[in-house]
C-alpha cells in the first residue's frame, strides 16, 4: 500500500530536468512556500520549439513529480503544443494522483504558462493559448483544477 | 532493509509481556465480567487487578479509574460530561490552542450549542502563561482543560500550578495525559487533577483501550449510556483483553520508568546533537527543559516535510510531519502555528519520537539518511539559504 503509484514515486525519487538554465529564454515561478509548494521553471526556445526546460520545486512528493513530468512533456514541443497541456494531461501522464494532491499538477501547468508568458513578453509574441492568462493569479484557485 | 520506527508518539508496539498477559482473556478466560458465575467473576477480578495497576501508575485510588475506548473517548467524556453536569453553573470552558483534536473539536461542537470557549496561546517555550489562564476565568467557567504533554512538540505544561489555580477558583481541572503517561511523573493527588485522559497504546499496550481518571467527588455526567459497567459510569461490555493489556502495560511503565526516561532522553539528545552538527539550517521547536523524553521536533528549512517523510520511508524509517501536505485537511499543524513558526517552515517540520526499542545504531542510520535526503531535496528546491524564502 503506497501513497503514490510507481510512476509518481519514480519522478519524485529521480526527478528529471532539475536545475536552472543559464540565460533562459523564459522563466516562470508559481506558488509560494507559504502555500506549501513553489515551482520555478526556465526554458530555452528555438524557432518556437522548447528545446530545453529545467525546474526547481519546493514542495511535497507530488509537486516534485508533477514538475519533473511537466518538463519532460514540454521539451521538444512547440509553444502552442506546450500551452495546450492541461494539469489533467500531467496527472494522466503520471498515471493519476490522489484527489487531494491534484492541485500539485496545477502548480506545474501554471509555472509552464508563466515561463512561456515571460518568453512572449520578452519577444513581443502573442499566443492564443496565453489569452486571458494572468501570471499573478491567485495560487489557490480551486476552479482551475480539472478533475 | 533496516527498519527504524521513530513515531512512538503515534503508537507503540505491544510488548511481549503485555500480549502474554492478554492472550488467555480471548479464549480461556472469556467470561462476561457482569455474569455472576465463576468465569464471569474471574474476569471481574482480573479487571479489578488491572484497575489497580493503572491507578498505581498515577497515584489514584482504583475506584477513580474508569476504563473506556481510549484518549479520544476520555477527552470527549470529560468535556461533554462536565458541560452537561455543570450547565446550571456556567457555560465557559478554558483550554489551549495546542490541544489534541479530540479536545479542540469537542469544544468547537459545544460552541455551536451555546458554550463559550477560551483557547489560551503559548509562549516561545510552548507553555501556557499562568496569569493568562487566571485572567480568563469568569464566574461562568466550569472547566479548565490543559494537556499535560503536547503530542507534537512534547512540551510539558505546569500542571501542578494549573491545578492549584483551578482549585482556588473552584473549577474542575481536566488534563489530557495521553502523551504524558509513562513518560513524565504523574501524581493526580499532588497535581490537583480532577479528570485525566489516558490511552494504552502509547505505553506499549493494545489499541482501543484507555481510561478516564475521575477524582472521587467530581460531578460528571455519563457519556455512553447503557448497562451498569464501570460502576454505572461507562456502559458497554468491558474490553476484557484490552483492559488486562492496559493494566500490564501500566505496571511495566511504572517499573521501568526511570530506565525508560533515561534511555529515550539520551538517544533523543544524541539525535538532535548529531542532526544540528551535520545538517545546516535546522531548528529545534519547543522547550528542551520541559520536554517529553523521546520527542525531537525539527524544522528543516527550504524543504517540505511530506517529501522528506516519503524519502525516509523508502529507507525504512518512520517519522511524522507537521506539513499541511501530509494531512488530509491540507492545514498545517495548529501546534506549530501556535508556537509562532512561520507557515513555510511548518511545512518542513518532522517529529521524531524515540521509544524503548530504539537503539543508538538506529539513530546513526537515521542521521546518515537524513543528511543525504535533506541535501537531495535542497538541491531540487526553488528556495535556499542564499535566496532565502
Amino acid at each position: 500500500m503506497a501513497l503514490y503509484n510507481d510512476k509518481v514515486m519514480d519522478h519524485f525519487m529521480n526527478p528529471r530536468n532539475v536545475g536552472e538554465i543559464e540565460n533562459p529564454d523564459g522563466s516562470g515561478t508559481y506558488g509560494s512556500p507559504v502555500c506549501g509548494d513553489m515551482m520555478m521553471i526556465t526554458i530555452k526556445v528555438d524557432n518556437d520549439v522548447i528545446t530545453d526546460a529545467k525546474f526547481k520545486t519546493f514542495g511535497c512528493g507530488s509537486a516534485i513529480a508533477s514538475s519533473s513530468m511537466a518538463t519532460e512533456m514540454i521539451i521538444g514541443k512547440t509553444i502552442d503544443e506546450a500551452l495546450a497541456i492541461t494539469n489533467k494531461d500531467i496527472v494522466d501522464e503520471l498515471g493519476g494522483l490522489p484527489a487531494i494532491k491534484l492541485h500539485c499538477s496545477v502548480l506545474a501547468d501554471h509555472a509552464i504558462k508563466c515561463a512561456i508568458y515571460d518568453y512572449a513578453q520578452k519577444n513581443g509574441k502573442t499566443y492564443a493559448g496565453l489569452e486571458g492568462f494572468d501570471p499573478n493569479a491567485d495560487d489557490d484557485d480551486e476552479e482551475a483544477i480539472e478533475q | 532493509m533496516r527498519q527504524v520506527y521513530l513515531d512512538y508518539s503515534a503508537t507503540t508496539p505491544v510488548k511481549k509481556e503485555v500480549l502474554d498477559a492478554m492472550l488467555p482473556y480471548f479464549t480461556e478466560h472469556f467470561g462476561n465480567p457482569s455474569s455472576i458465575y465463576g468465569i464471569g467473576l474471574e474476569s471481574k477480578d482480573a479487571i479489578t487487578n488491572a484497575r489497580t495497576q493503572v491507578a498505581k501508575l498515577i497515584n489514584a485510588d482504583p475506584a477513580e479509574v474508569f476504563f473506556d475506548a481510549g484518549g479520544t473517548e476520555s477527552d470527549n467524556w470529560a468535556v461533554f460530561g462536565i458541560a452537561d453536569a455543570l450547565k446550571d453553573k456556567g457555560n465557559h470552558i478554558i483550554t489551549t490552542k495546542i490541544e489534541h483534536h479530540a479536545m479542540l473539536h469537542s469544544c468547537e461542537f459545544l460552541e455551536k450549542h451555546g458554550y463559550d470557549v477560551t483557547y489560551l496561546g503559548i509562549g516561545p517555550d510552548g507553555r501556557i502563561k499562568l496569569d493568562e489562564l487566571e485572567a480568563a476565568i469568569t464566574d461562568k467557567t466550569i472547566l479548565i482543560s490543559v494537556m499535560m504533554v503536547n503530542n507534537e512538540i512534547g512540551t510539558i505544561q505546569p500542571i501542578k500550578e494549573i491545578g492549584a489555580i483551578a482549585k482556588k477558583h473552584g473549577i474542575v481541572f481536566h488534563t489530557d495525559a495521553v502523551q504524558a503517561l509513562g513518560n513524565v511523573p504523574i501524581d493526580v493527588k499532588d497535581m490537583g487533577i480532577d479528570l485525566m485522559s489516558m490511552s494504552s497504546h502509547k505505553i506499549y499496550g493494545p489499541k482501543g483501550i484507555g481510561a478516564l481518571y475521575i477524582r472521587r467527588g467530581v460531578k460528571i455526567s455519563n457519556y455512553l449510556h447503557g448497562g451498569a459497567q464501570e460502576n454505572k459510569r461507562r456502559a458497554g461490555t468491558e474490553n476484557l483483553p484490552g483492559i488486562i493489556g492496559f493494566g500490564k502495560a501500566a505496571e511495566l511503565a511504572g517499573e521501568n520508568f526511570a530506565e525508560h526516561v533515561k534511555h529515550c532522553s539520551e538517544l533523543r539528545n544524541y539525535l538532535i546533537d548529531e542532526v544540528l552538527k551535520r545538517i545546516p539550517n535546522v531548528k529545534v521547536n519547543g522547550s528542551m527543559e520541559y520536554r517529553h523524553p523521546g520527542n525531537a521536533n525539527l524544522t528543516f528549512e527550504y524543504i517540505e516535510g511530506e517529501a522528506m517523510l516519503l524519502m525516509l520511508d523508502a529507507k525504512g524509517i518512520s517519522v511524522s510531519t507537521g506539513s499541511a501536505c501530509s494531512s488530509t485537511s491540507l492545514v498545517p499543524s495548529h501546534v506549530l502555528s501556535a508556537l509562532g513558526i512561520p507557515v513555510e517552515q511548518i511545512h518542513g517540520t518532522l517529529r521524531f519520537t524515540i521509544g524503548d526499542f530504539t537503539t543508538k545504531e538506529d539513530i546513526d542510520y537515521v542521521v546518515e539518511c537524513l543528511s543525504e535526503i535533506v541535501g537531495t531535496l535542497r538541491g531540487v528546491s526553488s528556495v535556499n539559504s542564499k535566496k532565502g524564502w
